[in-house]
């Protein structure tokens, strides 16, 4: 657009609400956050006294945090290769040339409207031991029950399943508006010149929608680092014996449950660091393909 | 290219395959949420739904689930509404005038894409406590009000405008805001639509948030009343988890169905140009 309107003070005027939440609801607090890192806290925050880098020293000391680091990270990458191969396959599956596709599409993106909370009751019922079906059926079909939320492993699995599930809504609706871009006559040329469903699948489709898949990666990372905590606060609270507490979940523990403040400062400028640095891999590739294709 | 018959009967049978597999989980909870505590542990589990629909009312009761629904409703129309009125004036602003630090605004807008939450909840605590503002709902509705997500999303509808439109419009000596109401807004429909179903639903189903910015019962949020529903679960009546659990999903899904097209047609528009 090269046409504008000449006012000199409208256009601050009608920025200043949007600035103002900005400033004091996430520019200050952020920046206060990242200074507090530095500090030990007394609890009740009378007393604050500068210990540079102690809070990082002791993070990476513990071994209960690098313990949640290495279960965030397992957690993370399966919640989103398993997502995003799944909706992959729906989203082509819905982009088929097909009567009722319409109302298919409703059926198979809802869950985007399940909120983190309902999957973890959900899957805390369907895997809860008294009358969990999938243990009567485990049970029917392999002669035993397995102790799904009380082993560790387990319960990993079932946080991954249920996080992967809720966000599968989401990653249809993404891959299908990506598979909208794909031009009918690229993959009709190759149809005539003999290729078939796969062949045009893996060498057109694919790398069309390279950049949807990187966004959607980079997306699906931020989800299961950060908006996970509700699932799992209902499903596992961080539990059997650690065995689900990802670095969110420590996080909340260290500075509500346990008022540790520096200390809980430092493990959100851990978070902001890995933030960052997937905002920066996204950008260095495809980011810039994302915003403006 | 038609396809075969086959071909498409299987294609069917796939969806449908693919929907039944997704919606396995929500089903299963629907049918639990009918049934009397003797079915819910009946072995072989009873698979068809019953009558115990006094589930719904015992869920409702047992967690005050009623406030926690008026509470959630408030809070998700406020920052959805408040939402999207900040992000129209700041996309507004950023596409029809030309002003100085321009470039750095727009930055500071897109730096706020990674300041989520958990990177500043310590802080952001103190600050809602200084206001005295723990427990209140402006605790729950103002730290969410500006919106990168909106923002962006109104610039790139409001670029697509033509310019003839607003170049007229400055030949009849339109004023900005008068443009805005009668021309831009008007021609944003589905954008609006789409940040409908996003907002409502991300504000519905925060749950860090309110956990830590509330402690009163009559403050409380469904999520967190999924939570408490659950921890009654000593009296290992899953058939009341459920009925609660079903209550708490229903006005996202009625946002979602009602706005879906708008939704579609707003994201479409977003990922083409």
């Amino acid at each position: 657009m090269e046409s504008y309107f000449k006012n000199k003070w409208l256009p601050y005027l009608l920025l200043l609400p949007t600035f103002i939440i900005l400033i004091v609801f996430l520019f200050y607090p952020a920046f206060e956050t990242f200074r507090l890192s530095f500090y030990k806290v007394h609890p009740f925050g009378i007393k604050k006294i500068f210990a540079g880098l102690y809070n990082f020293k002791k993070l990476f000391r513990s071994s209960d945090y690098i313990y949640s680091f290495k279960i965030s990270f397992i957690f993370s990458i399966f919640v989103v290769i398993g997502g995003l191969f799944i909706s992959l396959l729906i989203a082509l599956l819905l982009n088929q040339d097909l009567k009722g596709q319409r109302i298919y599409r409703s059926f198979l993106i809802w869950p985007y409207a399940l909120s983190p909370a309902i999957s973890g009751a959900i899957f805390r019922f369907l895997f809860n031991p008294a009358n969990g079906y999938l243990n009567y059926f485990f049970k029917a079909i392999f002669g035993f029950e397995p102790a799904w939320l009380t082993n560790g492993s387990l319960a990993l699995v079932i946080i991954t399943i249920a996080a992967t599930w809720k966000n599968l809504g989401y990653n249809i609706i993404f891959y299908l508006a990506g598979l909208q871009n794909v031009q009918k006559e690229a993959l009709d040329a190759a149809a005539i010149d003999g290729a078939g469903p796969v062949k045009r699948f893996v060498f057109i489709t694919f790398p069309l929608l390279s950049p949807t898949t990187f966004f959607l990666l980079i997306m699906n990372l931020i989800y299961s680092y950060f908006s996970s905590f509700g699932l799992i606060d209902v499903l596992t609270e961080g539990g059997p014996a650690n065995a689900t507490n990802i670095l969110i979940y420590q996080l909340y523990r260290d500075f509500f449950i346990n008022s540790k403040t520096g200390y809980a400062a430092a493990e959100s400028l851990v978070l902001f660091s890995l933030v960052v640095l997937l905002t920066l891999v996204q950008f260095k590739t495809t980011g810039r393909k994302v915003h403006y294709q | 290219m038609r396809k075969k018959l086959v071909t498409r009967i299987i294609l069917h049978f796939l969806i449908i395959l693919s929907i039944l597999i997704v919606s396995l989980p929500v089903i299963l909870s629907l049918i639990i949420s009918t049934q009397t505590p003797a079915e819910v542990y009946s072995s072989p589990p009873k698979l068809t739904p019953s009558g115990n629909f006094s589930n719904y009312v015992d869920a409702w009761k047992s967690v005050n689930l009623g406030r926690m629904m008026l509470n959630s409703t408030f809070i998700a129309v406020m920052v959805t509404t408040g939402k999207i009125i900040l992000s129209v004036l700041a996309a507004f602003a950023f596409t029809h005038f030309e002003f100085k630090g321009k470039n750095l605004l727009f930055f500071l807008v897109l730096v706020t894409l990674l300041l989520p939450i958990p990177v500043r909840i310590v802080a952001l605590f103190e600050v809602v406590r200084s206001f005295h503002w723990i427990d209140t709902f402006w605790g729950l509705i103002f730290p969410f009000l500006a919106s990168a997500t909106g923002t962006f999303l109104f610039i790139q509808r409001f670029k697509m405008i033509p310019v003839e439109l607003l170049d007229a419009a400055k030949l009849d000596g339109c004023s900005p805001l008068y443009y805005l109401w009668k021309i831009v807004i008007p021609l944003s429909g589905n954008t609006i639509g789409a940040l409908v179903v996003i907002e409502f639903i991300y504000i519905w189903n925060q749950y860090l948030w309110p956990l830590m910015a509330t402690n009163s019962k009559e403050m409380r949020v469904v999520q967190i009343g999924i939570k408490m529903l659950t921890q009654t679960e000593t009296m290992n009546n899953w058939g009341i988890i459920m009925a609660g659990v079903m209550i708490c999903m229903v006005p996202p899904l009625i946002v979602f169905f009602i706005m879906q097209e708008s939704f579609m047609k707003g994201f479409a528009l977003a990922s083409e140009k």
